[in-house]
């Protein structure tokens, strides 16, 4: 089927808003190509489980792509109107299921040499659309906490190396409060600024104690929910068992009930969101540090809070070839100095992730190696590649960042 | 800066040249030593080893001032004696099976990454053994991942059964053996790709089976699985078994793919650079093999190249080091050492090349003809 072919009714498994949408914008989606035209779907139709950042965005992209002359829509599209697909791919359902038409369509341009093309397409789409958007004013700059290093006594690894450009690198840090100090105000952001999904934290072990108002998400609670989907995987990726394709397929199907979560109402759109990151999230399941990193990275995208902390734990050791031979490890045994190799690694890429958002000219970040003495601060009132070597605490750190 | 470090930030400041220009920037490459040193060369008796990675390394974890403590062989070891191509790009599918079977075909081949089948044109074992009438003991795989089982001998009519090479997987050997000692739970050892984990596919092929290559190798079972307690990683017993093959049998064409830095898809960089620490050395170890036995020392070419490379940082679309999935200058760009008898010392070559120039390349050397290859033979090493 081609998006000219398009009717109302084959909305109908939409959850309620996504089909109201879908109704109100048919004559649009006919005038789409099957390069694209899915691909938007495939954000449709979980829009009843969007953060409000993302159905804003959503809603921009539509009213853009609505506000377009008839020729302006097809030199849009023209790009995406160029890329071959093939017959299979018009065959499949992919107004029911726009996921696994993506899956199916990224193998197809891979293999027909047309990925870069599209590549190329997307982006200056997304330009043009981010172009034409003027964000709205947020209530207050964004600030992002990253504390790395948990259960690391001595650490010989230069920290911050690919951050220090940015900022100051502060190597005489009083710890003393530090973690107090920055749940106080992350809490305090959240009090001042009830922002939905505004302000979140996220930890590589367990959620340590907080106040209201706040998004939080750990990987010791999902503990169970990780276990159920391990073994669900273990039993496709057996022989028999459908292999890697229909992995694929299972994996874009779960819902939060699957893995025993409440999948209703607000509950859902976190719990939605949790699955997302254990099931579209390479290393998420196993890994506590790439399971930090990678919620830190969604969390920016989707939901773009205005203030984020995330704390990183030990993860499991990597097994060696003598535990490989003898089956998994019988209790899993931590890594602290690997893991905090991983978590600078991932400190930097929430500070990229926290670059791309609206407002990153205003915005702050820190990174602070957990009860020692180094942390580097990013912010406007702060000089680039600079080093303090003079004591400070971490409330005149936090006033020097200017939050 | 000594000659090595003078190369890395060669090859580093190129390598951004070049995707400088890739992302519509203009910028001119140079060409180092294009005179050919013996074009007359007889190929009778010379032998060529590749060493591939899946599991590309990015030059920020490599050749950039603050990777190159990854590399430390690589650097003051085996460049200053080889000739490096500081821009190899992969056109193809960023998948490893797929993109290995690409290099070793010299096709851009389009088949499914996760399934089990055999390359669509004729591998370079293929084209080896009928051109040059060897036997099936001269041309052998290494591969640490299940799914590289079929990755021999091409379905090509032309070609095809009985001119491939032979297979080994040495964690599917240990797995055997530990199967056959009554030893349970090895399933993690087997596991296949870190992108899709759990991953084991069906068997089939021109796969050794364990008895037939305790034979081969004159190594017990018993040895084997004892040794492979010692060893630190899956690529280490593929470098051992590699070495019992030169030792044992001494192929004029072996092909190795490693994997461990793989590991990157797992999220944990510190295991990906791990990884690039262990490939660093165990290229280092390979090449002191190639010197120390008599059946390969003045006569043998060392290729050594990633399959293809990993997402930049700053692309939206990625992870960073994590995956290979947008297909951006730096997933697509890597670099290939060749080194040997005959082969310039201490020398960068700037231009793109691809990686399908491989086989013929390797067939130039060897005096075969790779005659469906898509790449060209490239004349700096020949």
């Amino acid at each position: 089927m081609l998006p000219s072919q398009l009717k109302a009714d084959q909305f109908s498994a939409y959850p309620p808003q996504a089909r109201q949408i879908a109704a109100n914008r048919i004559a649009l989606f006919e005038g789409l190509p099957l390069a694209f035209l899915p691909l938007l779907l495939r954000e449709l139709i979980a829009y009843d489980w969007k953060f409000p950042a993302e159905r804003r965005e959503l809603d921009h992209q539509l009213a853009y792509l609505g506000s377009l002359s008839a020729q302006q829509l097809a030199d849009a599209m023209a790009p995406f109107g160029a890329l071959h697909l093939s017959a299979e791919l018009e065959r499949l359902d992919w107004v029911a299921a726009p996921a696994q038409f993506s899956e199916q369509l990224t193998a197809h341009l891979w293999a027909t040499h047309q990925i870069d093309a599209f590549r190329s397409a997307a982006i200056d789409y997304v330009h043009k659309v981010n172009a034409s958007v003027s964000m709205p004013a947020l209530p207050v700059s964004r600030l992002v906490m990253v504390v790395i290093g948990a259960g690391v006594d001595q650490n010989r690894y230069a920290l911050f190396r690919k951050l220090r450009p940015q900022g100051v690198y502060f190597s005489n840090v009083d710890p003393k409060n530090g973690w107090s100090l920055l749940a106080d105000t992350l809490a305090a952001r959240a009090a001042a600024h009830p922002v939905p999904f505004g302000h979140w934290y996220i930890d590589g072990a367990a959620n340590r104690p907080t106040s209201g108002g706040l998004t939080c998400i750990s990987y010791d609670a999902m503990q169970g929910v990780r276990t159920a989907l391990v073994n669900k995987m273990r039993a496709v990726m057996q022989p028999g068992g459908g292999g890697p394709e229909v992995l694929r397929t299972l994996l874009a199907q779960m819902r939060p009930e699957d893995l025993g979560l409440d999948g209703t109402g607000d509950k859902g759109v976190l719990t939605r969101f949790q699955v997302s990151i254990l099931t579209e999230g390479s290393g998420t399941q196993l890994f506590s540090t790439t399971f930090v990193q990678w919620s830190a990275r969604e969390a920016l995208r989707r939901a773009q809070p205005v203030t984020l902390l995330a704390r990183f734990a030990p993860r499991q050791r990597e097994q060696s070839m003598k535990e490989l031979l003898a089956g998994v490890q019988q209790r899993a045994v931590p890594d602290p100095e690997g893991s905090l190799i991983d978590a600078d690694m991932g400190a930097y890429y929430t500070w990229i992730n926290q670059q791309r958002l609206s407002g990153a000219d205003q915005s702050s970040f820190l990174v602070w190696f957990e009860n020692h003495n180094e942390a580097l601060a990013i912010s406007p009132a702060l000089a680039h590649g600079k080093t303090e070597s003079t004591a400070i605490d971490m409330r005149e750190l936090m006033r020097r960042l200017a939050v | 800066m000594g000659i090595s470090g003078e190369i890395a930030q060669r090859i580093a400041l190129s390598r951004r040249e070049f995707l400088h220009a890739a992302t519509g920037a203009g910028a001119g490459a140079a060409l180092f030593g294009l005179a050919p040193v013996r074009a007359a060369a007889s190929s009778l008796g010379r032998k060529a080893v590749v060493v591939t990675f899946g599991g590309g390394a990015r030059d920020e974890e490599t050749f950039m001032p603050e990777g190159q403590e990854n590399i430390p062989n690589l650097l003051k070891q085996l460049i200053p004696q080889s000739t490096i191509f500081t821009q190899v790009v992969n056109r193809g599918i960023l998948g490893h099976y797929v993109a290995t079977a690409s290099l070793a075909t010299g096709v851009y081949e389009t088949f499914n990454n996760f399934a089990a089948v055999a390359p669509e044109n004729p591998t370079i074992f293929e084209y080896f053994r009928r051109d040059l009438n060897r036997p099936a003991t001269d041309a052998w795989v290494v591969a640490p991942s299940n799914g590289f089982n079929r990755i021999g001998e091409s379905g090509h009519r032309a070609y095809g059964p009985g001119f491939g090479a032979g297979v080994i997987l040495p964690k599917r050997l240990l797995g055997t053996a530990l199967s056959a000692a009554g030893e349970a739970q090895y399933e993690h050892l087997l596991r296949d790709n870190y992108e899709t984990p759990l991953y084991t596919p069906e068997i089939a092929g021109n796969e050794i089976e364990l008895h037939h290559m305790a034979e081969l190798l004159k190594l017990s079972v018993e040895a084997f699985t004892a040794h492979a307690r010692n060893l630190a990683s899956p690529d280490e017993l593929s470098v051992y078994i590699a070495r019992q093959l030169m030792r044992q049998l001494a192929p004029s064409l072996l092909w190795i793919t490693l994997h461990d830095i793989d590991i990157a898809h797992s999220g944990t960089y510190s295991l990906y650079i791990d990884g690039i620490q262990r490939t660093d050395r165990l290229c280092a170890e390979l090449w002191n093999t190639i010197q120390n036995e008599p059946e390969y020392a003045g006569k043998t070419t060392l290729f050594i190249l990633p399959d293809f490379g990993r997402d930049s940082d700053t692309d939206p679309g990625g992870n960073g080091f994590q995956h290979h999935r947008t297909g951006d200058s730096l997933s697509r760009t890597t670099w290939m050492i060749v080194m040997g008898s005959g082969v310039r010392e201490n020398v960068v070559v700037d231009r793109a090349v691809e990686s399908t120039d491989l086989v013929p390349t390797v067939g130039s050397l060897l005096g075969f003809s790779p005659r469906l290859a898509q790449g060209r033979p490239l004349p700096e090493v020949l």
